[in-house]
């Protein structure tokens, strides 16, 4: 292939990349605007200054209280999720019983459904042990749903371990639970970090659950929040970006520092559909 | 002795079920037991609160003459269809990445990245992209010198389509990502070997790499569709499934029913008539791209 050939195949390239970052750019730089700059200038042009307080209003406004529910719901749920999906995971993959295959095929069931099928019954189900308008209703919805593909990353890396360390840890009469606290999960923290982070984009982006369980403004996360403040915004852009950078912006540091992980992730998540 | 020791702890039926129901119970309980809930409530007149009453397939009988749900099938499938057919510029992208382009991993890093945001924000984004006056599409289309560009998300007749570009927009990386994974998983002896015996790129990529990916273009296929089937997030929050239900899908009509019109039997119908029509659809891609050999490195 010649010269000319690989300029133009760049050029697709650079031009899908174009395509696929500048609108955060762009979002970018008019949350650094005022409104008389967005709407009189070009929609293309760098902030003649960069108005941060933007920022500093959006937060004071309430932003700091969405981001603190986000950040603790989505924390616990990504503990709760992580521990449950490896201790099934272990004696899926690690103990000899009849049922496993059945089981196992149960948790990737779960991976096909579509979650709006669902929700009428949670949201009565919820509504009948009071727990609407309560955030544990999230932590525990999250939990669920995000086991079958936790699981389902974990499980390549835990039929892969050798079978000799089960065996010396029980021949020096080791238990079970020591064996596996003290010995696998430690073993497993590379694929465990991997699986921390894709549920870390998940619950964190999440919004049906929350717009369905939560009604008080002082329970709401990210995404929930975010929907009703732009509302009361609704015409002042630099105030709205403000509010959008601010909510992506911990999951596009986590991808800046882990990139590597998130492409594990994802395309381990995806291989068996 | 040490092994039989082994197996006996390694099959301790307390410990198998101390480890595994904990995990169990919640995808029964929060996922399985809603699900067949939903296909009874669908038997119901309920408005979410008060008593049920038994209507046998009332609901589902309505479901099956109401217009507004076949315009929301027909949109999700429609959906269904261009999420599919671009996966072929997906894999077109993935093939030129995966020819020994400089910096192809950063690149396929920058694809990825309207993945990793919220539904939420990607909708406000476009919303604001979408702005009929001061919007980065319309300024653009006026700066190189289109007259009166369409007030995207407020017509009818164009509405359903424009949503479509930021749902592409979104999944674009991950599926460049899967392809572009599955053909650095090809042995370079193979493409080596082609161009010894005189094929061009071209050749190379559609006889050799692609054959080989098939069985990744399958699962992206039955992703694409599904995903394309249950989508919801974007829709609801950009439009609401509007102007007058012309960007509805089957999930937000569903959803709308239940939590804006309290009509929670009928709208449990409609979501147990999405499972299905899931389900089924499934069923169909795969047995439609199911062959009889795989294919061998």
């Amino acid at each position: 292939m010649g010269r000319i050939g690989y300029f133009f195949l760049y050029l697709c390239l650079a031009i899908v990349a174009v395509f696929q970052i500048f609108p955060i750019i762009w979002l970018f730089m008019f949350s650094l605007k005022d409104n008389q700059e967005i709407f009189s200038g070009s929609p293309f042009a760098l902030p003649s200054e960069f108005r941060w307080e933007n920022y500093a209003k959006v937060w004071e406004g309430g932003i700091g209280l969405y981001f603190w529910n986000s950040i603790w719901i989505t924390g616990i749920a990504i503990i709760l999720t992580v521990l449950l999906a490896s201790m099934a995971t272990f004696v899926i993959t690690r103990m000899q019983w009849k049922l496993s295959k059945l089981v196992l095929g149960l948790f990737m069931v779960g991976l096909m459904i579509p979650i709006h099928s669902a929700i009428i019954p949670l949201f009565s189900m919820f509504l009948n042990v009071n727990l609407i308008d309560n955030p544990w209703s999230i932590v525990i919805t999250y939990t669920a749903y995000n086991l079958p593909i936790t699981m389902m990353i974990l499980l390549g890396f835990y039929y892969t371990l050798p079978r000799e360390i089960e065996e010396a840890a029980i021949i020096d009469g080791c238990s079970v639970h020591r064996m596996f606290f003290r010995i696998i999960l430690p073993m497993t923290t590379p694929v465990m970090s991997t699986t921390v982070i894709i549920n870390m984009i998940y619950n964190w982006n999440e919004f049906v659950f929350v717009n369905t369980f939560i009604s008080s403004d002082k329970f709401k996360t990210l995404t929930v929040g975010i929907q009703n403040f732009i509302g009361q915004y609704m015409t002042d852009w630099g105030a709205i970006g403000a509010t959008l950078i601010i909510s992506v912006l911990p999951i596009l540091l986590a991808f800046l520092f882990f990139s590597n992980k998130v492409v594990e992730g994802i395309s381990s998540s995806a291989v068996k559909g | 002795m040490g092994l039989n020791v082994m197996n006996k702890v390694m099959s301790n039926k307390w410990i198998i079920a101390l480890y595994v129901l904990p995990a169990l119970l919640l995808i029964g309980v929060l996922i399985f037991i809603p699900l067949i809930l939903t296909g009874y409530y669908g038997l119901m007149e309920w408005d979410g609160i008060g008593a049920m009453e038994y209507i046998g397939l009332e609901n589902y009988i309505n479901a099956i003459q109401d217009a507004k749900f076949w315009d929301s099938a027909l949109h999700s499938f429609l959906l269904a269809l261009f999420s599919t057919l671009s996966l072929i510029v997906y894999l077109a992208i993935s093939l030129i990445l995966a020819s020994k382009i400089k910096g192809a991993d950063l690149l396929r890093k920058i694809y990825l990245i309207p993945m990793l945001l919220s539904s939420v924000a990607i909708a406000q984004l476009w919303i604001k992209v979408f702005n009929p006056t001061n919007g980065m599409l319309n300024s653009f289309l006026v700066a190189i010198g289109f007259e009166n560009p369409p007030a995207w998300l407020a017509e009818p007749s164009v509405v359903l389509y424009a949503i479509f570009i930021p749902i592409l927009w979104q999944y674009a990386g991950f599926y460049i990502l899967i392809y572009y994974a599955a053909l650095k998983n090809i042995p370079e002896s193979l493409v080596e070997a082609a161009k010894i015996d005189g094929a061009t790129p071209l050749q190379i990529a559609l006889k050799i790499k692609m054959p080989l990916i098939m069985g990744v273009i399958k699962v992206t296929v039955v992703l694409a569709v599904v995903g394309s089937l249950k989508y919801f997030d974007l829709i609801y929050v950009m439009t609401g499934g509007g102007p007058n239900g012309a960007s509805e899908v089957m999930a937000s009509y569903m959803y709308k029913l239940a939590f804006s019109s309290n009509d929670f039997g009928y709208g449990s119908a409609i979501g147990f008539l999405l499972l299905i029509i899931t389900l089924i659809v499934t069923v169909i891609v795969r047995k439609a791209t199911a062959t009889k050999e795989e294919i061998q490195y």
